[in-house]
């Protein structure tokens, strides 16, 4: 029988099989953060029970943390105490804990790949959405709600219906100035925020094979927002060599058996899917959103559409545009901006700050623009002064901050004031995303760096 | 934790029209920080319902005394964004039970069902003409029947069945929830573990 590389993971997964109901799914590796866990810790002490399989479920905090003056007490009160709680959780139960100032904390999606928790051929899951970022090395993950983070503690299953599954085939190269960020916003923009609701997306052709496992990661964790679960690549050779030697991936003897499965893990030749969609990689350009969702994005140095060519309520379209003070048929090169947000699961890894920083080299960062660099993550950090890029940005007038989910979700400090403009590598443009009234422009982190220095939107591929 | 039982549910409706509602708009991020599972009806929807100064938007619909009632109905792709159940039970806390759209996003509609809130998806036009109706008669009462899975709206004699997988009916039928069922198997997910390399 010819399987998908998502079938295969799955069906190898399922605890039981409920007749018109979901798949028991067991879940290999739990990542837990302190936003959407207390609740279901509490779940467990009201029930009398204690997480089953302690080992399987690692604890970082991120999303509330502030990401500057780490070592002093966390200012606000609801924060610090959700911060206690996990630390306290996770004590209670026995679960790896990277807390705030631990040498290994950082975004919950950047650390678990950086220690090779995350694996291929595993199931994953935490209670956020872009958890599908770790199927970037083929392994099956998900952002699960806080009732479903209760199931994984305390039974490490969750129950739910197998989606159906869609190949995005992107073919050819991708241009100069073309970032793996681009081609996941340029996907959705093709399929809207819903297209994919319901599917499990499966990357394939030679963009993807050609991609760094960072941009492999970038790609995978905006699966979410065309509504899909999650979306996987085929482990390959550079899969392996990003993983091997990690703390927690296997050694030795075990390595060879792990790799002997892992090598299984790619879709037969005649697999099926229920869906296949297409692109070509040449015909990608550096990409920017306009709207409030993902799906609201256009090539940069396109014009903004007019509603009646878009898909949906001309009303909802017209409240965003409006919400973002931008007309129909306006370009958005030119385009004067506020703030710019390099970070986030999505594009806050090493690659990033490097592509970043090879646009500010020898520039000057515009004085009408507030700029919020945010490593994923210490390690990140420690690279991006290690390899001498801090010294690139500092000349450059560029602040490095400490790592963190930061203007992403705006749970700390780092908000965008009400009215003004934002360039975010991040993932979400929704209303107030990032602070009350603030209005996000989603990018790839040239584009994000060609704000930086010019004070509006602007191509990058003149910079480069 | 197990939770009300769902069975039959008439209640006017609360329109909303808007296509892709996030669930950043249901509950802002800034309002995740409790510890516990309370009070989150108070910040349903919250910068579409208060100014920056807590005066409430006189134009929102909930701040409109007309339109009142269990059931939230929504435009398409409702729920999108994040996962954060918060949105779920900020709409259970605020009084909703049920919640109608044409199309949900997955991880809202997952969250909803573990938590005692029937979403309901029903055709465009079904929609459309729910809508209609509602504008025209903010009392209209609306008939959600799990048993049958039939959603009705009574006064033009009009209904469409709703699906929903046998299993998850059952739990709401009964207010079971999911952990009950897997901690039944636990033996089993144990001997299963032993299976997996990880
Ligand atoms: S960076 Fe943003 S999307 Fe990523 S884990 Fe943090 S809040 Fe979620």
């Amino acid at each position: 029988m010819s399987n998908t590389l998502f079938d295969k993971v799955w069906d190898s997964h399922v605890v039981q099989k409920i007749k018109d109901g979901p798949d028991v799914l067991f879940i290999d590796r739990h990542m837990v953060h302190e936003v959407t866990s207390p609740v279901a810790f509490l779940g467990l002490k009201k029930r009398g029970v204690k997480v089953l399989f302690p080992n399987k479920t690692f604890a970082t905090a991120d999303h509330n943390t502030p990401t500057i003056n780490q070592h002093l007490p966390v200012q606000d009160p609801l924060s610090a105490n959700q911060l206690k709680a996990l630390e306290e959780n996770s004590k209670e139960h026995g679960i790896s804990y990277w807390g705030l100032g631990h040498e290994k904390n950082g975004i919950v999606h950047v650390v678990g790949p950086e220690y090779g928790i995350t694996q291929p051929g595993a199931t994953i899951v935490c209670g956020d959405s872009h958890t599908s970022t770790h199927g970037a090395f083929g392994a099956i993950a998900f952002g699960i709600g806080t009732s479903e983070v209760e199931m994984v503690l305390s039974t490490q299953c969750i129950m739910q219906p197998k989606p159906k599954k869609m190949r995005i085939t992107v073919k050819g190269s991708l241009n100069k100035g073309v970032t793996p960020k681009d081609v996941a916003l340029f996907i959705i923009s093709k399929l809207s925020t819903s297209g994919a609701t319901g599917y499990f997306v499966e990357y394939s052709g030679t963009v993807f094979s050609n991609m760094s496992m960072e941009g492999r990661m970038t790609v995978c964790n905006l699966s979410i927002e065309m509504g899909a679960r999650g979306g996987m690549i085929a482990p390959d050779e550079k899969t392996f060599d990003y993983i091997k030697g990690k703390e927690f991936t296997p050694k030795g003897k075990n390595w060879e058996r792990a790799m002997e499965y892992w090598s299984t893990l790619k879709s037969d030749e005649n697999a099926i899917f229920d869906k296949e969609i297409e692109f070509d990689g040449t015909k990608i350009n550096p990409m920017i959103t306009f709207g409030t969702n993902p799906g609201m994005g256009i090539g940069i140095s396109n014009e903004i559409p007019k509603a009646e060519s878009q898909d949906g309520g001309v009303h909802t379209y017209k409240k965003s545009l409006n919400y973002m003070n931008f007309e129909e048929g306006d370009s958005m090169i030119g385009k004067n901006i506020d703030f710019v947000f390099l970070g986030s699961c999505t594009n806050g890894r090493i690659e990033d700050f490097r592509e970043f920083t090879r646009i500010v080299k020898g520039k000057q960062k515009a004085s009408n623009v507030t700029a919020w660099l945010v490593p994923g993550s210490h390690k990140v950090e420690k690279a991006i002064k290690d390899e001498g890029l801090l010294k690139i940005l500092n000349d450059s007038g560029f602040e490095l901050r400490e790592p963190g989910c930061s203007a992403c979700l705006a749970m700390n400090d780092d908000k965008i004031p009400a009215g003004k403009y934002a360039v975010s590598t991040s993932n979400r443009n929704f209303e107030g995303r990032q602070g009350p009234g603030s209005r996000t422009l989603l990018a790839s982190p040239l584009v994000a760096a060609a704000a930086a220095i010019t004070g509006k939107i602007t191509d990058p591929r003149t910079l480069i | 934790m197990a939770y009300d039982k769902f069975n039959i549910l008439k209640s006017s409706c609360v329109p909303l029209p808007i296509e892709n509602v996030d669930t950043d708009q249901i509950i802002p991020a800034r309002f995740l920080k409790a510890t516990e599972r309370v009070g989150f009806g108070e910040n349903l929807f919250r910068d579409w319902r208060f100014n920056s100064d807590n005066s409430p938007k006189e134009d929102f619909v909930l701040n409109n005394k007309k339109y009142k009632g269990k059931i939230l109905v929504g435009g398409k792709n409702f729920g999108s964004g994040s996962s954060r159940e918060h949105a779920a039970w900020a709409i259970y806390d605020y009084g909703f039970r049920c919640v109608i759209s044409s199309f949900f996003a997955d991880i809202f509609r997952a969250n909803c069902l573990n938590i005692g809130v029937l979403p309901v998806q029903v055709s465009p036009e079904f929609l459309e003409k729910l809508f209609n109706q509602i504008y025209e008669n903010p009392e209209t009462e609306i008939e959600v029947d799990l048993t049958t899975q039939k959603v009705s709206i009574t006064e033009q004699k009009i209904s469409e069945r709703f699906e929903i997988n046998s299993y998850k009916k059952e739990n709401m039928l009964n207010g079971y929830d999911d952990i009950d069922y897997l901690m039944n198997i636990k033996d089993s997910i144990k001997e299963f573990s032993k299976s997996t390399p990880l």
